[in-house]
């Protein structure tokens, strides 16, 4: 292989990248919490919905988690001007991306409402709680602990797919790296710093996840 | 020559001592039993022969050949010598019966498949199995999967048949036919080590009755002497405590 | 504008755009294929690398350890990208199609490796314990105990992950290959509605990974009845 690396052109772009990076966090954890309301409506409909609340609220979860969200992106970037709507490039992808995310939030939630189990809940009747003291003290946390580690991967893969938002001229870390890649042709070096960066990010982000869960929902499972 | 004959043989569990210091010799045809509490370190004396839990001192001789336990190959001599039978029976879940009788001399001894299969009809039918070559462990009984296990492990043709409490996990029911079928080996004259908490089944069976105790053998002798008259107190208070219901 | 899709419709689906979209969604098809494919089997090695045990073989534990670690924590994209320049600049002839399937491999194998590591630790110690007092090697062991007995644990993730992998693919329009997120964007550039030919893009994806989630989720619950009895 006759190619030299020059890591120093990539080093210089350090500061935007990490500029950047605080893009990529921002977007995944806006698609993350947007997406975690959507599924928490959407794991509500299907558990407690009616028949067609509940179908409806399912084909949402089928269509989304069997299509890839670059093309939902497309749909709302190419598609939606051509009904007049205009949105941001940057609203296109966060929408897309929250829109994908709550599919399987969805999923993800209601397997929480499913895991509390009865029994629990008529101990906790007994020994005289109210209502709202069994929600506060045995429903909650009981699904708070089931759904933590599957919803704590579900924001690691929202920072990797974040990464489409280059796609859309979304200058976050992957953008980022194509534009100064295309100036400086260092597409090598750029990239391989740029998925240093990630790892990082995705590691940083794992351990505060697990120390999260570990503190305050007694969850034990290996997060990364 | 002695069949077996175990020397100062130690082993530790990190920083546990499970086995101190133990001394034993088995001739051929003997049937050998060891007792004591749970955690005295015999399952683990078991283990450690056919190299499932590393040594940490001591010698192994098997028809005066030495073991050593650091060499693949000397753990898989021992291992083509002794064959042994676990508390929980361990059948392989994927195989049905025949599978797991025939697999190890077919695919590890390459013996011919025929000859193999006829033999352990043979076996199946000592156990009382004939009728059940082709169910899978999870159909069977675990009276049935033990004897399953117990033709499996004789199909290697071990000069020496360790048994690990293989009636502790059995409802009481299902006790018997494996006890039964211990009887027969015994009587055919296989050698074998027999970790039992079925005192009355080793009283009838033994050559030779060992105690254990925190990892150490505290009384040996014959059936009648160890039961009858346990001369240290240890002993004493364990067979009160079993003999007593 | 329902107007003008209504009109493009019959267009759309003439002869030679349907057979664009039909070749263009064979590509999405066989990458997945060959780059999951060869991916479960460099996953599988993986695994037996990382299960090796002794001193002797730590360096390559840590090497196979450090390579799942990595390669789930880069997003595709970004792997896309490291595979293409990497490639062209060893092998500047290599077809796109190629070092797609490549950047697929790579990634499948980081996910695969997991999915079967899972499945191999799912089967009791004491099944190994079994095998190995009868003196079976460990590769033996593997094939004739460990592997037999994992596959149900295996094979219904493999199924959602081979789903993600055809949602992945679409990414790879970015590099020029013609799957068919590429032909949607080569139809939209010849005039046709971006509603439309995203939609219909969107609706053969959905052709392609629905059939793969039911599967998955029928052997899941297949498995998991078996096992009860």
């Amino acid at each position: 292989m006759n190619y030299t690396f020059q890591f120093g052109v990539a080093l210089e772009s350090l500061p935007a990248l990490l500029r950047a990076g605080i893009l990529t966090v921002e977007l995944s954890f806006f698609a993350f919490w947007g997406g975690a309301l959507i599924g928490l409506a959407g794991a509500a409909a299907k558990t407690f919905g009616g028949p067609v609340v509940s179908r409806l609220a399912q084909a949402y979860v089928v269509f989304f988690t069997n299509t890839p969200a670059l093309l939902q992106i497309y749909l709302l970037y190419y598609g939606l001007p051509e009904v007049g709507i205009i949105l941001p490039s940057f609203t296109c992808v966060l929408l897309g991306l929250t829109l994908n995310a709550g599919a399987y939030l969805t999923e993800i939630q209601r397997a929480g409402f499913l895991s509390v189990r009865l029994t629990e809940i008529e101990a906790a009747e007994t020994l005289g709680m109210s209502l709202w003291q069994q929600i506060r003290f045995v429903i909650v946390p009981h699904i708070a602990k089931t759904i933590y580690p599957p919803l704590a991967n579900m924001f690691l893969i929202l920072v990797l797919g974040s990464s489409m938002a280059a796609v859309f001229s979304v200058d976050e870390l992957t953008g980022t790296a194509i534009n100064i890649s295309t100036e400086t042709y260092r597409w090598l070096e750029m990239f391989t710093l740029v998925a240093g960066v990630y790892i990082i990010l995705t590691f940083v982000a794992s351990i505060m996840l697990a120390v999260v869960g570990r503190k305050f929902f007694r969850v034990k499972a290996r997060m990364f | 020559m002695h069949h077996l004959k175990i020397t100062n043989l130690s082993s530790a569990y990190g920083k546990n001592v499970v086995l101190t210091d133990v001394s034993l010799t088995v001739d051929k045809g003997q049937v050998i039993s060891l007792v004591g509490p749970s955690g005295s370190g015999k399952s683990t004396l078991l283990r450690v022969l056919v190299g499932l839990t590393p040594p940490t001192g001591g010698t192994v001789e098997i028809q005066g050949e030495l073991i050593n336990y650091n060499s693949k190959s000397s753990i898989k001599l021992s291992r083509d010598r002794m064959a042994i039978v676990f508390q929980q029976y361990n059948l392989f879940q994927n195989m049905d019966v025949m599978g797991n009788v025939t697999i190890a001399p077919i695919k590890i001894k390459k013996r011919d498949r025929k000859e193999v299969e006829a033999e352990a009809e043979d076996l199946l039918e000592r156990v009382g199995l004939a009728d059940k070559l082709t169910a899978y462990p999870d159909q069977l009984s675990g009276g049935q999967q033990q004897r399953v296990a117990i033709a499996r492990a004789l199909a290697l043709q071990p000069d020496l048949l360790l048994l690990d409490e293989v009636t502790s996990a059995l409802d009481p029911e299902l006790v018997t036919e494996v006890l039964d079928t211990i009887r027969r080996l015994a009587s055919d004259g296989m050698t074998m080590i027999i970790v039992s908490h079925e005192m009355g089944f080793v009283r009838e069976i033994s050559d030779q009755v060992v105690m254990m105790d925190e990892g150490r053998i505290i009384e040996r002798g014959l059936p009648a002497e160890i039961f009858d008259k346990p001369t240290t107190d240890r002993a004493r208070e364990f067979f009160g405590k079993i003999l007593r219901h | 504008m329902l107007e003008r899709m209504a009109n493009e419709i019959p267009r759309l689906f003439e002869y030679y755009s349907a057979i664009f979209l039909l070749k263009a969604m064979g590509t999405t098809l066989l990458m997945t294929l060959v780059g999951v494919g060869l991916g479960f089997l460099l996953g599988f090695v993986i695994v037996y690398l990382r299960q090796t045990p002794g001193l002797f073989w730590v360096p390559v534990r840590i090497v196979a350890i450090t390579y799942v670690e990595i390669f789930r924590r880069i997003p595709f994209l970004v792997i896309l990208y490291l595979v293409l320049f990497f490639i062209q600049a060893i092998s500047p002839n290599a077809s796109l199609f190629t070092i797609a399937t490549i950047g697929i491999c790579m990634m499948a194998i980081a996910y695969t490796s997991e999915i079967i590591r899972a499945g191999f630790e799912s089967v009791p110690r004491q099944q190994i314990e079994a095998a190995s007092a009868m003196n079976f090697s460990r590769w033996k062991t593997l094939i004739n105990v460990i592997a037999p007995q994992s596959w149900p644990v295996i094979v219904p993730p493999a199924f959602a992950y081979m789903v993600s992998f055809i949602k992945d693919t679409a990414l790879v329009s970015q590099i020029g290959v013609v799957e068919l997120t590429f032909a949607g964007k080569v139809m939209n550039n010849r005039g046709y509605s971006a509603l439309l030919v995203y939609g219909t893009i969107l609706i053969l994806y959905f052709l392609l990974s629905y059939p793969l989630t039911r599967l998955g989720g029928y052997l899941e619950k297949r498995f998991a009845s078996s096992k009860d009895n």
